[in-house]
């Protein structure tokens, strides 16, 4: 099979687009809607909002969650907030400017018609929002507040606190509680998405483990829509949920839907450094923290050496002896960089041997800020958060700074979609984090939960009318008696049988943290051709001996964790090659993904747009072959491509 | 109406409500009870017993009163049993102590407590008043008005255990009224960040002043025959 | 550190449960209370023997999805946080630990240490929400709410429906997180005009669940991990009472 990749950008202005695309588009007449089934995986900000917002519609959808609550999604965790243009502050926000920042920050390496559309429905997003009882902050007038977040000169990011994810996840749970009340959308919890189901070259179903029983069903749908967010946890390590996982997008990817720009990862400047071996996951603390907070390290290595050792406390050192090294470098942003500058800042500092901590962390200090606002001020802002780094790192951080190191945050990549978030595989649709097609190859803070609400909510809802518009004649099937459905089936059988009888030593975990490893390493902050094929011959052979090796205990018709992560691993473990072999192909840096060997004399990020304007888009050839490369260039008719500066 | 009094917050509604009106009895109670200390020919309390039995606002309080405590206790009855069942399989360990008082956790124990003293009590004086007759009540009768203060002295002054019995009934009702005030308004949405403190200290208040005077009388009337 | 884990194990809804006792070593004091359970569980794995299964997610706190009762608390011996926030330097070398499910008729155990929390999603699905379709609205300043009732309203709704208030309630209540959703709809201009109906079906969503009646203990508000107050259950029955005086 070979795809031809078709992005259906609409023609016009790139202002236009958008208002043509629905003039123009295909739509489901009402009767014809509870007529068509669709299936939305995930229920996180873009699959929840997705299928409440079907739902109300009038499709029938069915939305599944691994978790035993829809509430319990990623999108929770969003700590900051939600970018949007409404220029509320009057600090000269527009629509055009929040798509340009966005580009930019992305580093020109995202579809410049999606983020402008993007951008377009993002103040909409905010009406939805507040309409449904999300408590964002407000000022004593009783209107909307604003933050500043990274890689943005103007305030244009609504929060709730330190819990905007969990607002805005919370609102789109509750129009899709109203939904299931409703009858439109049939929810089923702790049911794990195992493979995709094509029929004659289009998707129409799923099959599932009920992670409760360990029955493997059928679902039948006119289309279906992954909103099964990012593959971070790659890593192992990372910001993601333990649960989080890149199965669907590899499933997705196996049956012939490419994957776009893997080796675009985000890794977030502010999160809780890493304090030993058993450490299971990272904690991020929102980038918000970098508009009172100030990052430096000692501007001399005794000092660093020093304090590692505990000799010297980081509230004795003076000012004259601290490096606060982002103001240094960029002037006009400081400490408001994008996340990957900034988290390539903390890595260079840290491998001079500037760090302090365990060598891995450098300084978050809010002494300024309190001295200029008060300790009230600060609290008010940053309570929760600071509550939290007491309470995992046992230190007071309104005395003494906090130490921070970057993470694993975010996936850029993702699969491949074009305008109307339809995979290359015809009836399948991913949205939110799944998909590549907003951030290029850096995301924005405060974006993502843009993005998968916008996604959810106001893009998704219209475009996959134009599919369905066709499909209005296929009477829904009957899984049991299609014989596609029932061969997915049986091979996700075979596959969960196989991996019993490998009956190893390992566990699934002891391998996950070796490939995290592996994946840190070499496809890391820092990457070189040497060391990213280094890392994919490691990878095969730990793919190789995780299939020799790995030991599932207990069985496969109870509840099984130990078998949800093989399986879930199994996919890590191809991924991850992909991933190498992306960051291997790109002989450029370029947002999230740098390689050492392309760098200005200052060490920052050289981009080559002569050569790598393009979407890398993979196409799966076999798991032991390497995948295809298919490209979607990419061209900017709004924008004038420039060198990111910072400065 | 049927709905809302099958809800478990319709339910606590009466609670408080029955509660509430119990408690405004009781103050009334004890002021009538307190003139025993400020008059110790009993004259003003013999009055005042004597216009609580006479009166007829009270004759038609009175059955009132008895349909507040029967609810009270009949709702105590059904919610309590129906919490018996919400935690089919209880803990191994729990540290309650730690999140909720004593008190609060044990209202019942204590209404029982309370409803047995209540039982004693009422068989001691209300019933020889009402129905039965007593010779300490006919002794120097002035006019109409029995003495009471002489069959209630008498009482306590003849057995230290009723003493006992009257200052552990208080001490059981103090406890049961320090959690129930602002319980009470907090089932009737009547309390919040500001008003509970309040109310806190307002139930702390009164219902040191019930326990108190009604532990008083008795120990009062005790110690000071043994003077 | 060593310790001496005794932990619930049940085989599935309908098998009988025991204690099983289990001795661990080498935990480090900055371990959360999670990652010495997954030590637990790779020692486990390495005996042959099936692993602890229990609920967890986000590890940071706000996904709910972590429980366990520790020692006879919700969450275990620290405040205002969730089990996954739990560091292992609240406990002293050579401690005992008990580690047990939620307890409560609305949250049935399904295996080991996770329970069914579903009753929560029901309750929310009887009218935990505004009713407005996506597209219905105004500009997001056209209404303003002035910051108190934002930050209030904000409180509320900081629920993470991890059930430590049913779990940790004397009697199963369930009325700190319905009060949670209420009181934060309540609060809002845009939730009032389904405020009669909202209050009206949860709580008699919640008394179908089997839940019990609230005493007004105050041990939810003191075991939640995200400090939730009492104060909300109190706007909850003025709701569930006006609810019921208008027609």
């Amino acid at each position: 099979m070979s795809t031809t990749l078709n992005s259906k950008i609409p023609a016009g202005k790139v202002a236009e687009k958008w208002t043509k695309y629905k003039a123009e588009q295909n739509l489901v007449n009402p009767a014809n809607k509870r007529k068509l089934d669709i299936i939305v995986v995930g229920t996180g900000l873009g699959g929840a909002a997705a299928a409440a917002s079907l739902g109300e519609l009038g499709f029938k959808v069915k939305n599944f969650c691994y978790s035993d609550s829809p509430r319990r999604a990623h999108s929770i965790a969003a700590q900051g907030g939600i970018n949007a243009a409404k220029n509320y502050q009057n600090d000269g926000d527009s629509i055009y400017r929040l798509f340009y920042d966005t580009v930019k920050g992305g580093d020109y390496r995202a579809r410049e018609a999606n983020v402008y559309r993007l951008a377009e429905v993002s103040n909409d997003i905010i009406d939805q929002c507040v309409s449904q009882g999300v408590p964002f902050a407000r000022d004593y007038g009783g209107y909307l507040d604003n933050r500043s977040f990274g890689g943005a000169l103007v305030s244009r990011t609504f929060y709730a606190r330190g819990q905007t994810g969990q607002q805005l996840l919370l609102g789109a749970y509750g129009s899709l509680n109203r939904q299931i009340a409703a009858g439109n959308v049939t929810m089923h919890v702790r049911t794990e998405m195992m493979d995709l189901v094509i029929v004659d070259g289009k998707a129409r179903g799923i099959v599932t483990r009920d992670l409760v029983s360990g029955e493997l069903n059928t679902h039948f749908g006119h289309a279906v829509v992954l909103a099964t967010g990012g593959y971070g946890n790659v890593y192992f390590l990372s910001t993601n949920a333990m649960g989080s996982n890149g199965s669907a997008a590899v499933k997705a990817y196996k049956k012939g839907a490419v994957m776009a720009n893997p080796a675009f990862v985000q890794i977030h400047p502010t999160c809780i450094p890493v304090h030993g071996e058993s450490q299971s996951k990272l904690t991020l603390m929102s980038e918000s923290l970098r508009n009172d907070g100030r990052i430096w390290v000692p501007s001399e290595k005794e000092d660093a050496e020093k304090i590692r050792k505990g000799q010297l406390k980081p509230t004795d050192l003076p000012e004259e002896k601290r490096d606060y090294y982002l103001e240094r470098r960029y002037p006009a942003f400081g400490n408001l960089v994008p996340r990957d500058v900034a988290s390539r800042a903390a890595k260079e500092r840290c491998d001079a041997g500037f760090g302090v901590g365990t060598g891995q962390a450098v300084y978050l200090d809010f002494k300024h800020a309190i001295e200029r606002l008060g300790q009230s001020t600060i609290k008010a802002r940053y309570g929760n958060l600071f509550q939290m780094y007491e309470k995992i790192v046992d230190e007071n951080p309104y005395e003494t700074p906090m130490m921070i190191y970057p993470a694993i945050h975010y996936t850029m990549g993702g699969t491949w979609v074009d305008y109307e978030l339809q995979t290359s595989i015809p009836g399948l649709f991913s949205i939110g984090e799944a998909n590549f097609s907003d951030h290029g190859a850096n995301r924005l803070g405060a974006s993502a939960l843009m993005q998968g609400l916008a996604d959810g909510y106001f893009v998704l809802p219209f475009t996959i009318q134009n599919y369905l518009a066709d499909q209005i004649g296929v009477a829904r099937m009957n899984p049991d008696e299609v014989l596609e459905f029932k061969k997915v089936k049986e091979d996700t059988k075979a596959l969960i049988d196989k991996l019993f009888a490998i009956k190893g030593k390992r566990s699934v975990d002891s391998f996950h943290k070796e490939l995290g490893l592996i994946m840190w390493d070499h496809v890391g902050m820092g990457r070189t051709a040497e060391g990213l094929k280094e890392g994919i011959v490691k990878i095969k052979k730990l793919r190789e001996e995780f299939w020799k090796d790995v030991r599932i205990p207990g069985r496969d018709d109870m509840i099984n964790p130990e078998l949800e992560k093989a399986c879930r691993l199994a996919d890590f473990l191809e991924l991850g090659e992909l991933m190498a072999q992306d960051a291997l192909h790109r002989n450029e840096s370029c947002g999230g993904h740098f390689r050492e060997e392309y760098k200005t004399p200052e060490g920052e990020a050289l981009r080559d747009d002569e050569n790598f304007m393009y979407v890398a888009a993979w196409e799966y050839q076999g798991t032991e072959k390497p995948a295809k490369l298919n490209k979607e260039s990419l061209n900017y008719e709004a924008i004038e491509v420039k060198t990111r500066n910072y400065k | 109406m049927s709905s809302f009094l099958n809800s478990s917050i319709g339910k606590k509604f009466l609670m408080s409500l029955s509660g509430l009106f119990l408690l405004s009895f009781l103050l009334v109670h004890l002021i009538l009870n307190s003139f025993i200390l400020f008059d110790n020919t009993g004259e003003l309390f013999n009055q005042a017993a004597h216009f609580m039995a006479a009166n007829p606002i009270i004759k038609v309080v009175e059955p009132v009163l008895a349909i507040g405590f029967i609810l009270h206790i009949l709702y105590a009855i059904i919610l309590t049993l129906h919490n018996l069942t919400t935690r089919p399989v209880g803990y191994n360990k729990q540290k309650q102590a730690h999140a909720s008082s004593w008190s609060s956790r044990n209202m019942f124990v204590l209404g029982l407590v309370v409803l047995t003293f209540l039982v004693i009590h009422v068989a001691n004086f209300f019933w020889k008043i009402k129905f039965t007759g007593h010779e300490l009540l006919e002794h120097g009768m002035v006019g109409e008005v029995e003495n009471t203060y002489l069959l209630v002295t008498t009482f306590f002054i003849d057995w230290w255990w009723i003493v006992a019995v009257y200052v552990i009934g208080s001490v059981a009702l103090g406890l049961h009224l320090y959690h129930s005030i602002w319980a009470a308004f907090q089932t009737l949405g009547l309390s919040n960040q500001l008003w509970r403190r309040r109310l806190n200290r307002f139930g702390l208040l009164v219902s040191i002043l019930i326990a108190g005077g009604f532990a008083v009388i008795p120990l009062w009337v005790k110690i000071s025959s043994l003077l | 550190m060593d310790l001496t884990l005794k932990v619930w194990r049940q085989d599935n809804a309908k098998a009988k449960g025991r204690f099983e006792n289990y001795q661990i070593k080498n935990i480090s004091p900055d371990s959360s209370f999670l990652e010495m359970i997954d030590e637990l569980n790779e020692q486990l794995i390495q005996e042959d023997k099936e692993p602890v299964a229990f609920d967890h997610d986000c590890r940071e706190g706000i996904c709910g999805m972590c429980s366990l009762f520790i020692n006879g608390r919700a969450h275990g011996p620290d405040e205002e946080i969730t089990t996954c926030q739990l560091h292992m330097r609240k406990f002293k070398d050579g401690d005992t630990i008990v580690i047990e499910p939620w307890r409560a008729n609305g949250f049935p155990v399904i295996k080991d240490l996770m329970v069914d929390r579903q009753a929560f999603d029901k309750i929310l699905q009887s009218g935990g929400f505004i009713s407005a379709n996506t597209g219905n609205a105004p500009d997001a300043n056209a209404i303003p709410i002035g910051k108190d009732k934002a930050e209030e309203s904000m409180d509320a709704a900081a629920c993470i429906g991890c059930g430590a208030c049913v779990a940790t309630c004397k009697n199963s209540s369930a009325m700190l997180f319905v009060s949670s959703k209420v009181s934060q709809l309540a609060l809002l201009p845009q939730g009032k005009h389904e405020a009669v109906r909202r209050a009206k079906a949860m709580v008699d969503k919640m008394d179908e669940l089997g839940f019990g009646h609230c005493t007004n203990t105050g041990a939810c508000e003191v075991e939640c991990p995200k400090g939730i107050s009492l104060d909300h259950i109190s706007r909850l029955n003025r709701e569930f009472l006006l609810a019921n005086l208008k027609p």
